[in-house]
């Protein structure tokens, strides 16, 4: 027999996360990211050229301000680089939070009719994301070329850096999507709270600038560990001690796990409340 | 052995109508952070309890096809989305032996900005179809739907025939193990309804596939189940045979409401039929009438306008408790032309000199218009009980295997072709 038996009961909590589930809906998850793509540009003048110009506008509007004219330090580099490196993973970072945050109540009426794992609409919306990270990119390794900057070796390590974006803002989106089923707070404090971890994280400025004796807690804020990270990968150099860095590499795991617990727990309950 | 391949065990399900949230649904975080310090003295918040289903069990073998019917609110839907994992149990536990496939409303998941080869993808894999599977059945949906031409339109431009018929066509051809059916059938046209009622038969039949339908219809229920679970009130009523299921319901259904505390009625209120009985050809009100027997239908009606009105029809349908409409009644039909209604109170009487149904329980719909337009239409409005009676005069009658009907006949030996009838 090949059948495979479900059985319903009433509470199952076994598995963090259930990989084979998650396998077996692998085509959802996919046709949810490519829908969230498509859509956003489908009926846009431009297409997918708002991927580069969403992180590129407020680059170029943040080097002309602290750039130009209050002349705040980037580490050697010129300033539009250095902003715009940090602006593609702080605009990664903030999309989740605002795309995968709203993803569950805006798929409500999926959630109220079909059985899915429902941690595939979170994940979904954070590789949608994911996409215009990638897409980005492109623009700057142009940068870089017009600055005549070359990578180094630590390029290599460009590929462990999204990966880390991707669980620490996966994490978070967690937390958020699950946190807006049940208070629709979030709906509205969420922009008001991407603004405010904007200077929280080293994007317009370098951490240099951060007093050493506070290293440590600025950068339990994960996001730090993301700018500072694709900015070591890329242009090389970093503001940030090794004992920082680990801390906020730590911090994201750690939301990665806590939303997994924390989706896991309320996601039977999502179709009641929603 | 074979085991049951849907087996529900004491399944209860609880909702919780907290007292703060009586407006929305969903608790703001101020509300709970305000709360917080008084839940920490205050053991139980105030809520009330709501079971949406009670204990319920039944089960059900490879190849059957199940029907769920109650009213309203009886847990049909809750059932299902348990069974679907939508949400889970309070209590209890189901065990479900092969590839489960809900198809709960049409077009759920259809996204109108995307065509419909999109949507096919994302509505496969909504079920869990891999990118594989729906690509070797790709063509038959779409044939099925008979939507190729419009395969690369937006679904937002399609008619709502084309929308449902693809929406079901997905579902289909998904070939999963037990199909889980919940109240499609109420959109789309009668032609493809019936398509649709036949696609399933057939699954079940010669694919020996388990399929659990919900439904209000009591027709698709009867075509399509051989067996019927009734709920009420969020407990099973009765497991068994689908007629026997379905007679039960119709009953349970009437509910002894008065045709006048009904508000399930159509029209523009101008007459309403506030009471009704039943009189013998001896003048007496009666509970129950007779096959055979003459017997009277008495309505109270109201003009609440101040005036007589005039073009009056009156009609009466009878109904078995299959919900088939059996014979029909109207004041043009008899000939007997309605002049006007007075204002305020007056009476309709409906008189059959001889009622020629078998022994059974069926239901009148009234209806009354005025010139036209609908006055005051109600489905099922009273139930009519009929007991054995001697129809034929002979002290012989028959059951429903035998006829619905009695009719009078005549049946004689003739001696040759040459000899006249005399």
């Amino acid at each position: 027999m090949n059948k495979s038996v479900v059985i319903i009961e009433a509470t199952s909590f076994n598995k963090l996360i259930d990989f084979d589930e998650i396998w077996n809906y692998r085509s959802l998850l996919f046709q949810f990211a490519k829908r969230d793509v498509s859509l956003r540009y489908k009926q846009a003048a431009m297409g997918i050229a708002w991927a580069i110009l969403q992180p590129l506008l407020p680059a170029i509007i943040f080097a002309i301000v602290f750039g130009k004219f209050m002349k705040v330090p980037s580490d050697g580099q010129p300033y539009l680089l250095f902003v715009f490196t940090g602006m593609v993973m702080w605009n990664f970072f903030s999309q989740v939070l605002l795309r995968a945050g709203n993803s569950l109540t805006a798929n409500a009426n999926l959630i109220t009719k079909v059985y899915f794992p429902r941690i595939v609409i979170p994940l979904a919306s954070t590789g949608a994301v994911l996409f215009d990270l990638l897409v980005s990119f492109v623009l700057l390794v142009a940068l870089m070329f017009f600055y005549n900057i070359y990578p180094t070796w630590r390029l290599l390590f460009l590929p462990l850096v999204i990966l880390l974006a991707f669980i620490s803002a996966a994490g978070l989106s967690f937390w958020f999507s699950a946190l807006n089923v049940k208070y629709r707070d979030f709906m509205y404090a969420l922009p008001f709270i991407v603004q405010v971890w904007l200077y929280a994280t080293p994007v317009v400025y370098s951490s240099t600038l951060v007093p050493q004796q506070w290293h440590i807690l600025f950068s339990l804020n994960p996001a730090v560990g993301l700018v500072e990270s694709a900015r070591w990968a890329i242009l090389g150099e970093s503001g940030l001690t090794a004992m920082a860095f680990t801390a906020s590499i730590t911090m994201g795991i750690l939301f990665f796990v806590s939303g997994l617990w924390y989706f896991q727990r309320m996601e039977r309950s999502f179709a009641d409340v929603i | 052995m074979n085991k049951p391949v849907i087996d529900v065990q004491q399944i209860s399900k609880r909702y919780e109508i907290s007292r703060q949230q009586n407006a929305s649904s969903y608790r703001t975080l101020q509300e709970t952070l305000l709360s917080l310090p008084r839940n920490l003295f205050k053991k139980k918040e105030s809520t009330s309890e709501f079971w949406a289903l009670q204990e319920i069990n039944f089960s059900v073998s490879q190849g059957e096809r199940i029907g769920i019917i109650g009213r309203n609110g009886a847990g049909k839907s809750t059932l299902l989305k348990i069974l679907s994992r939508i949400t889970a149990p309070t209590r209890g536990r189901i065990e479900l032996r092969g590839r489960v496939a809900s198809l709960l409303e049409v077009g759920t998941g259809f996204h109108p900005e995307l065509t419909g080869r999109e949507n096919i993808f994302m509505n496969g894999s909504l079920m869990g179809m891999n990118k594989r599977e729906i690509l070797s059945k790709f063509d038959e949906i779409v044939d099925f739907a008979e939507v190729e031409k419009f395969i690369d339109t937006p679904v937002k431009r399609y008619s709502s025939g084309m929308y449902v018929r693809l929406a079901f066509a997905v579902a289909a051809h998904l070939e999963p193990e037990i199909l889980l059916v919940d109240e499609v059938l109420a959109v789309g046209d009668a032609q493809f309804q019936k398509k649709c009622l036949g696609k399933m038969g057939d699954v079940a039949q010669h694919s020996g596939r388990t399929i659990l339908f919900v439904s209000h219809s009591m027709a698709a229920i009867e075509n399509l189940c051989n067996r019927c679970v009734l709920l009420a009130k969020g407990r099973l009523v009765i497991e068994g045979e689908t007629s026997v299921v379905l007679r039960q319901y119709t009953q349970t259904a009437q509910a002894a409401q008065p045709i006048g505390d009904r508000n399930d009625r159509k029209g523009d209120g101008r007459v309403r039929i506030n009471s009704f009985s039943m009189k013998s050809v001896e003048g007496e009100i009666v509970s129950t009438a007779q096959s055979g027997k003459e017997i009277t239908f008495q309505f109270e009606i109201n003009n609440v306008t101040n005036s007589a009105l005039t073009g009056v029809l009156v009609a009466f349908g009878l109904n078995n408790l299959n919900g088939v409409r059996i014979a029909h009644f109207n004041s043009d039909l008899c000939g007997m032309s309605i002049d006007a209604i007075p204002p305020g109170a007056c009476r309709i009487k409906l008189s059959l000199p001889a009622i020629p149904l078998i022994a059974g329980r069926y239901t009148l719909t009234t209806f009354i218009s005025i010139k036209g337009v609908v006055a005051d239409w109600v489905q099922d409005a009273v139930a009519i009980d009929i007991d054995e009676g001697d129809f034929f005069g002979t002290g012989r009658t028959y059951s429903a295997t035998d006829g619905q009907f009695y009719i009078p006949h005549a049946i004689e030996i003739a001696d040759s072709e040459n000899h006249d009838w005399i």
